[in-house]
């Protein structure tokens, strides 16, 4: 059997149309998009039309709304440090979520340490959700910034997000949601979710690593943090990377017209996964929200078992998956989500990330669901713990 | 005639070589280097590949390359990074006045800050002044930001004299960074035992992708990082790594390094032919910045007066000529804060055009251009006269 690739939440490969559509700027069209003559004009045409497509992806009301960046991790930076900078005179208070990415946590960490802002992370419950209410209660008079993720990378819930953001409307609160997980796999519309900035990444729709944008709602001010040429319309400098961000505008039209199918398709497949690993291993337990849930995502916990050798096994088996999220899956500490989300250190350290990607086919997911409860079986046998409960 | 592209220091071509390592990571190992199964793994050794490939070649070690979004990325992490971690060993921060837009954009602003901030001049031919160097560096000097070859004229900086006066003040806090985006496939670049701290490159100058660069950190250099989240890059860089980017940078240094010596001969003649063959078919033209058989072999600036450049960049254009009159990302404000650095006369400023070669460059390119601006120069001219 052909290797399975199962963590299409850490990255997804570049379709071959994608990849089609790059290739002329590498070596035809290959202009600074910032030059005045045709080899520059034309690349600028190529942006201009990926840009479209981009905010058509997300229901943005103009393409100039879209900032292209070097991927979902630079857009979060932009918008947090970004909107936090440029209204530091009104107030220095920012409210985010116990459960965002790294993306998110840091700049705002950064924020604390080096320009006396105050963070409120509000906490999420059992299942990964957010209270619209605690969000409501948080809000203070020097509250200039409110970030909360679309959907989670390691647990796939999907937060209230238009609720949340009806809420900063009223009080007049910048809003920003990091959607690098949910374009792509599920409906995302701006305008219907009440935000201000939205983040999206290429590499997790197909699309290449390295290209990211950040919506800015027309008439929301930013302070930029890459200064240099005035590219992007001041907001973000740099020659653009016109191969990746063409990659982005047709990864964007390709999902766009395949959202229903591919969505329908994924939830198929990945209940089938959980309802599989339900009814062949005991003791396990979905992490997340069981609807309220991307369509492309299991994360599991089984019991009595380390994340780590787990994946080792379903490696050596041909099976890529993960047991949190990528960029810290070096690290022995437990998820910051499973933590908050209360879930034991020992059950935290038992779970498995299966993620969903528009070219996983049914008999794969089949092939998992034989493979797996045959390794758990194996690695419970040679646990102590699970022994001794046995016995 | 072909398109013939003189704009090659506003972006390269992609050479094939290159395009070709670029598609391993795009179809094959696509995982994400972080992941810790085998498509991971191998997509992280990739990687590693890349980095060795860049530290190679200018005599750096692996663990000492960042890789970033670009060239503006990396100078904007080695000025914003310094500021951040040097801050309490003073507020002095030196460049010089003809840096490129992402050099000196974070150092303006950060004099709005209160930071107190020297441009060094430079003279005619576009060197920077030694002397005022000498001058105003001190104990509370943090940062000396200087770049290697200057993009619009091609002027090379006498880069060991400025390591011989920093070195005195590395003890109390100073790093010393080069930006080499346009230096880096012309010149030899040598890091081991330099005292430069930080070094910023950039990979669509030098025939790899777009949106691909690097900064070297020398080890033992503390830098707050400008993009945070997860650890990637040693965590000097968070945001999943561009791989098919940064492989395709490492085979472009890796084919500009090891082919360096025949294309910089190549770039080098084909310049002085253009250099000539300008000053003899033409009247009222004036070379910019360095001797012709000194500046960077890539890059010529002349004026031609009584003509706008703007005006004669599309008129070259309408034969297939592709040139700029400065630096792309300016090439909408029409003033270059270069020329006027360097006391060049408002007319003068006004006729300036660029011309940057390439190895991809012929000599039948170069006549061409040669014979078309004998044809046209005078034409303008008469029509503006
Ligand atoms: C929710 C979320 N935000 C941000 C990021 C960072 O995006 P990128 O990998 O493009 O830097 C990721 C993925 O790594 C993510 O899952
Ligand atoms: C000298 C110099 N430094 C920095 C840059 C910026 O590099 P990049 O376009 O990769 O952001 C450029 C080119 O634009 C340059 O010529």
């Amino acid at each position: 059997m052909e290797p399975i690739y199962l963590d299409n939440a850490s990255t997804t490969p570049t379709a071959p149309e994608v990849l089609a559509a790059m290739k002329p700027y590498f070596t035809d069209t290959f202009g600074n998009a910032s030059s005045v003559h045709a080899f520059g004009r034309e690349s600028k045409e190529a942006v201009e039309e990926a840009r479209e497509k981009v905010a058509d992806l997300i229901g943005a009301d103009e393409p100039r709304e879209i900032i292209f960046t070097s991927g979902g991790t630079e857009a979060d930076n932009l918008a947090i440090k970004g909107i936090a900078m440029q209204n530091r005179e009104q107030g220095k208070h920012i409210i985010t979520s116990a459960i965002e990415h790294h993306a998110v946590l840091h700049p705002c960490e950064y924020l604390e340490e080096y320009h006396g802002f105050e963070v409120t992370s509000i906490p999420v419950d059992e299942e990964g959700l957010v209270n619209p209410l605690d969000v409501a209660e948080a809000v203070r008079d020097d509250t200039v910034l409110i970030s909360i993720m679309l959907a989670n990378n390691e647990v796939g819930t999907i937060q209230p997000i238009a609720e949340i953001g009806k809420i900063a409307q009223q009080k007049g609160i910048c809003f920003h949601t990091d959607a690098v997980q949910a374009v792509g796999s599920i409906p995302v519309d701006v305008n219907e979710l009440n935000v201000d900035l939205l983040s999206l990444s290429g590499h997790k729709f197909n699309a290449p690593k390295g290209i990211g944008a950040l919506y800015i709602r027309k008439g929301t001010r930013i302070v930029p943090f890459m200064h240099g040429g005035a590219q992007e319309r001041g907001k973000r400098a740099s020659t653009e990377n016109v191969p990746s961000i063409v990659g982005m505008g047709k990864a964007a039209e390709i999902v766009k017209n395949e959202l229903k199918e591919k969505q329908e398709k994924l939830t198929r497949l990945r209940d089938k996964l959980i309802e599989g690993i339900e009814e062949r291993i005991d003791e396990v337990q979905l992490n997340g929200h069981r609807n309220k849930r991307l369509p492309n995502n299991v994360n599991i916990s089984i019991r009595y078992i380390e994340g780590e050798s787990l994946l080792l096994n379903l490696d050596l088996k041909g099976i890529a998956a993960s047991s949190g999220s990528a960029c810290t899956s070096g690290s022995l500490d437990p998820s910051h989500v499973l933590l908050a989300m209360g879930i034991s250190h020992e059950i935290a350290h038992g779970s498995l990330r299966l993620t969903l990607g528009k070219y996983n086919t049914e008999a794969e997911v089949e092939h998992v669901l034989d493979v797996l409860p045959k390794i758990v079986e194996k690695l419970r046998a040679m646990s102590p713990i699970y022994n001794q409960k046995e016995a | 005639m072909e398109e013939v592209y003189l704009d090659n220091s506003a972006t390269t071509k992609v050479k094939d070589k290159v395009i070709e390592t670029m598609m391993k990571p795009m179809k094959e190992v696509y995982g994400n280097p972080s992941s810790l199964h085998s498509m991971g793994i191998e997509a992280e050794k990739l990687l590693k590949k890349a980095r060795r490939k860049v530290a190679k070649a200018i005599r750096a070690d692996a663990e000492e390359i960042i890789f970033t979004s670009g060239g503006t990325e990396a100078n904007n992490l080695a000025i914003k990074g310094t500021i951040n971690t040097l801050q309490r060993y003073g507020n002095h921060l030196i460049t010089t006045k003809i840096e490129h837009s992402s050099t000196l954009h974070p150092l303006q602003d950060l004099e709005k800050e209160g930071w107190e901030v020297t441009f060094l001049d430079v003279d005619e031919k576009g060197i920077l002044d030694l002397e005022q160097l000498a001058e105003v560096i001190s104990e509370d000097t943090i940062l000396v930001s200087i770049m290697q070859v200057n993009n619009e004229v091609g002027s090379i900086q006498p880069i060991k004299e400025v390591e011989k006066i920093v070195q005195d003040y590395q003890d109390s806090g100073l790093y010393l960074h080069i930006d080499a985006v346009q230096a880096l496939d012309k010149l030899e670049i040598n890091l081991s035992n330099s005292s430069i701290d930080l070094l910023s490159m950039s990979g669509h100058k030098i025939h790899g992708p777009k949106g691909s660069g690097a900064l070297y950190i020398a080890d033992g250099t503390r830098l707050k990082s400008l993009i945070t989240g997860g650890g990637q890059e040693f965590g000097y860089r968070a945001g999943t790594e561009n791989v098919a980017g940064y492989v395709g940078f490492g085979e472009a240094v890796k084919l500009a390094t090891t082919e360096v010596e025949a294309d910089v001969e190549q770039m080098q003649k084909l310049k002085e032919e253009l250099a000539a063959g300008i000053k003899d078919g033409l009247e009222g033209v004036q070379i910019n910045g360095p001797e012709v058989t000194a500046g960077v072999p890539h890059i010529l600036n002349v004026s031609f007066q009584g003509v706008k450049g703007e005006v004669l960049v599309h008129a070259l254009e309408a034969e297939n000529i592709y040139v700029s009159t400065g630096s792309a990302c300016s090439s909408k404000d029409s003033k270059s804060h270069v020329l006027a650095a360097m006391g060049l006369e408002q007319k003068a400023m006004e006729g300036a055009i660029r011309f940057s070669l390439s190895s991809f460059t012929s000599k039948e390119e170069i006549s061409y251009t040669v014979e078309k601006l004998k044809e046209i120069v005078p034409r303008l001219r008469q029509i503006t006269g």
